[in-house]
């Protein structure tokens, strides 16, 4: 490829460095909360002397917060409708206990339990957004009470008992990892094929989406720019799966999860469903007089949260194991705070599937490492409480000096 | 007897980029009904904020006497506390609280913080009687009729000692029966020496009740006239309110009108909460191709109601009637539909319908026809830039990006992106409302110069407006709308202000047939 310098190529070394700084302008918020999770790494990389970094403490981070990434998403799309859902934690539990009895007690095929339960995960939501949606019920309380409901209902499927153990095929769904094709001693080969192609992949699309910008005759950002930015995120991609391959390969959580923010990140920013739920969350009336059918876009992220629910529900009970009666509890408080932390809105209409990744990380960095240190669980719960109000605080600041 | 109660002089009051109110100078004498009348963004409501203390002391240029010694309000409790209480067209009463608490909201009856009930309703009773309501004290406000919650909103002036009472509107929402009580009551008030001052658009109680008149219009006091001396006909009146010259210029145009693209007939809608009152009353009204058809009227008119209702039902409930586009009947009853078969409807409020203002210009422009900008449900953002910026340089948005927020352009700047919108979403009949509402002259010639290409391309426009000149200098037909009712139709080439007003202000024939 060269470089075809067009009018509309910023030029050279001034360039780069405006449009470092115009990124970093328009983005604060994630680049903000970016910044102060490397900052956390660092400081528990050296208060643990290395043992966060480690490729086995990488893996436990990644599956400790699989569950809140994956709702994380979901709830993403309904506070950016300027809604929010208190149930998932239950659901995480209900499902969790419906897996459980029906793999232990009743024999049933794994496999057909996970598709009785995904299904079961988008009823719950298309019972709950019903009420909302449509009978207009506050969000606040429709998940409210089902919050409760789900609860009581795995008390009463599980007997108040936990239920297990699961067969190996369930277990792998959050403590496997992607088989390795090649048998390779040291090396996952399977591991490092999927880097390969991933960065392949990605400089495809970025030099796709950059011949359609200037098809249009837009500005885009210097060639040199484009270059190092590739480079830059082919190593980070190769080296966080050569870190993964020295180990056992990447593990099935972390595909999933990378698929599911892929997915999400694109849905918000570039397709028609996610502008219209971003208009709807910044001005419900404007969004429907412009030919929204407002009611069922509600209804059909309250389905979405649900389905997502019912896999952390899932994953959650292959990674205990069993299906316990207090699977999840509290589970929606770290889930919603992610969202915020990560820069979404209370009042709807603002909110990055990006951000809400960083802020769960977040959370679990401080999570993991406060663990490793051997900082009881009260201080920890204090901590990530102090972390979400300054979080929000810093948006408020942020916004006000902008007005 | 002509001792004056209110002064208020020299007063001067600018918005940003707007002077409401220029040089003004009013004033009230003790125990009379003064009518302030003027055309809708005259500056009469702006003037009684200044009166009142909503725009505080500071905000304003000029000097308020008030009995005798200057007052310099910072907010309404120090405006009320000389007696001086006004009460606005939408009523500030809580629904869910009973008479009783409503009565003395802010101004509790208590010892020591702990409200005295017993006195508190006994004193309710008696204000109550004041007014000649004969409700229990205890009854929710909700539960009663807008006439009655207006009285309500009287005693409480009453409890408030008022001396000068301020009334805006306060027989728009009002029934015949209803306004007839309240402006005996304004007589009552001024056998005690309450003195008021009435802002109204209903000439026919103005002239019955008000012992002086003040015209305001453009901001400007224009005159004071004294009905004890004179007989005042409404024409008077009327003229005075609408008496400027026509210093609006409006872009010419060659009129190329053709067959009737749209057509409503028998359409009737009725208020969505309270569902025995009907906004729209057995409407017919249609639009030819190139032609832009006013809708004049008073704010309250229903017309709003009426553009929305036909805008897929977005307004009203128990809707009837049927739509014709090009002779044919067309199925409008869903906003979707209505887009889809070639309507569009800008709204009269921006910033709460018409723009998402978080949002980037850009996203604003597309989001009634994302369809057009993106393929398999994908939007293609590149595209969407370009197209956006076409419209901002077609319609000389000034923003410093298309990807700017809504939030930071200026109101004109705002109204064009609306427009956008609905250009993009590429519509056969376009319904806008109050299009040039709080803009500046400069953006409103340009407004109009969309509308006169718009018309050329062969689309037909209906405008909603409150002012008089721009309906006179932009439409080539006229309706006039009055409680929900199409009153009167007349080409442009036949009306003039004088006209068009009659037929708005005149009341008989209307009410009584």
């Amino acid at each position: 490829m060269k470089t075809t310098a067009t009018p509309h190529e910023t030029n050279a070394a001034g360039g780069i460095m405006k449009t470092l700084t115009g990124l970093f302008r328009s983005n604060i918020r994630e680049y903000g909360m970016l910044i102060a999770l490397i900052a956390v790494m660092v400081f528990f990389q050296i208060q643990t002397a290395g043992v966060l970094m480690k490729p086995v403490n990488l893996t436990n981070l990644v599956l400790q917060n699989s569950y809140v990434i994956t709702m994380a998403v979901g709830m993403l799309l309904i506070i950016i409708t300027g809604g929010i859902d208190l149930s998932v934690g239950s659901v995480v539990a209900v499902i969790g206990a419906l897996a459980g009895v029906l793999i232990v007690r009743y024999d049933v095929n794994w496999i057909v339990v996970v598709a009785i339960c995904l299904l079961l995960g988008a009823m719950i939501g298309a019972f709950q957004g019903y009420f909302v949606a449509y009978r207009k019920i506050p969000a606040f309380i429709v998940t409210l009470a089902g919050m409760l409901v789900f609860r009581g209902l795995t008390i009463a499927l599980l007997r108040g008992e936990s239920v297990g153990p699961f067969p190996r095929g369930f277990q792998n769904i959050s403590s496997g990892f992607i088989p390795d094709l090649f048998q390779n001693e040291g090396l996952h080969i399977t591991t490092l094929l999927i880097g390969v192609l991933l960065s392949i992949l990605l400089i495809f699309l970025d030099v796709r989406g950059r011949k359609n910008q200037q098809k249009y005759g837009l500005e885009v950002t210097p060639f040199y720019f484009f270059v190092v930015k590739n480079i830059v995120i082919t190593i980070a991609v190769m080296g966080f799966c050569y870190l993964m391959a020295s180990y056992k390969g990447l593990p099935n959580v972390l595909v999933l999860l990378f698929a599911l923010v892929t997915f999400y990140a694109f849905i918000t920013s570039s397709s028609v469903i996610g502008r219209r739920i971003y208009a709807m969350g910044g001005n419900e009336k404007a969004a429907r007089l412009s030919g929204v059918n407002t009611p069922r876009l509600l209804f059909y992220t309250f389905i979405n949260m649900g389905i997502l629910a019912s896999m952390a529900g899932l994953i959650v009970a292959a990674r205990l194991n069993s299906s316990t009666p207090n699977a999840g509890d509290g589970m929606e408080l770290d889930v919603i705070a992610a969202c915020f932390i990560g820069g979404a809105s209370p009042m709807g209409g603002v909110g990055k599937v990006i951000g809400a990744l960083v802020g769960a990380f977040l959370i679990g960095v401080l999570n993991n490492g406060m663990s490793i240190l051997g900082v009881g669980i009260d201080w920890q719960k204090v901590v990530k409480g102090i972390v979400l109000l300054a979080a929000v605080l810093f948006d408020v600041y942020n916004k006000n000096k902008n007005a | 007897m002509a001792d004056v109660i209110l002064e208020m002089r020299n007063i001067t009051k600018t918005f940003p980029g707007v002077k409401a109110l220029n040089n003004v100078s009013f004033s009230v004498t003790q125990g009379e009904i003064h009518a302030l009348v003027g055309e809708n963004g005259a500056g009469k409501s702006t003037l009684m904020n200044v009166l009142s203390g909503i725009y505080p002391y500071g905000t304003y240029e000029g000097e308020i006497y008030f009995q005798g010694s200057e007052c310099r309000f910072r907010d309404l409790t120090e405006s009320e506390k000389v007696g001086l209480v006004i009460i606005h067209q939408e009523l500030a009463l809580i629904p869910f609280l009973s008479v009783a608490e409503n009565m003395f909201l802010g101004n509790e009856r208590a010892k020591n913080g702990v409200i005295d009930w017993n006195e508190s309703i006994s004193k309710t009773a008696e204000f109550l009687e004041r007014v000649g309501l004969h409700e229990s004290p205890n009854t929710l406000i909700t539960d009663m009729g807008v006439g009655k919650q207006q009285l309500v909103e009287i005693a409480k002036a009453l409890a408030k000692e008022v001396k000068l009472l301020i009334l805006d509107e306060p027989t728009a929402a009002l029934n015949e029966k209803d306004s007839e009580k309240l402006l005996e009551l304004l007589l009552q008030f001024k056998e005690h020496g309450i003195s008021s001052i009435l802002i109204s658009h209903k000439l026919s109680e103005v002239k019955k009740v008000a012992d002086s008149i003040t015209i305001l219009r453009d901001g400007a006091t224009i005159e004071t006239l004294d009905c004890r001396k004179d007989n005042i006909t409404e024409d008077r009146i009327i003229r005075g309110m609408v008496g400027r010259d026509m210093t609006h210029r409006f872009p010419p145009r060659e009129k190329n009108i053709g067959e009737v693209i749209f057509e409503i007939r028998d359409w009737n809608a009725y208020h969505p909460i309270h569902e025995d009152r009907k906004v729209s009353n057995n409407v017919n009204i249609s639009v030819r191709r190139g032609e832009v058809v006013g809708i004049s009227g008073l704010m309250g008119a229903g017309r709003t109601e009426l553009a929305m209702s036909i805008f897929g039902r977005a307004y009203g409930t128990r809707i009837s009637g049927k739509a014709y586009r090009n002779g044919e009947e067309v199925d409008i009853s869903t906003i979707d539909k209505a887009i889809s078969n070639g309507i569009a409807y800008a709204t009269e409020d921006r910033k709460a319908y018409g723009l998402v203002l978080i949002q980037e210009v850009k996203n604003n422009i597309t989001l009634a026809n994302l369809e057009e900008i993106s393929s398999r449900q994908v939007i293609n953002e590149p595209r969407e830039m370009k197209v956006t910026s076409e419209y901002r340089d077609n319609l000389n948005i000034k923003c410093s990006s298309i990807r700017q927020l809504a939030l930071n352009l200026s109101g004109g700047n705002q109204q064009k992106v609306v427009l956008s919108k609905w250009l993009f979403s590429s519509p056969e009949i376009l319904i806008l409302d109050e299009p040039t509402r709080g803009i500046d002259v400069g953006a409103k010639y340009e407004i109009y110069t969309i509308i006169n290409r718009l018309v050329s391309e062969g689309k037909g426009i209906i405008l909603i407006s409150s002012e008089l000149p721009e309906i006179l200098g932009v439409c080539d037909r006229i309706y006039v709308m009055r409680d929900g009712k199409i009153v009167g139709e007349m080409p442009a080439s036949e009306a003039s202000q004088e006209k068009v007003m009659k037929h708005i202000m005149t009341q008989q024939e209307a009410t009584q047939s």
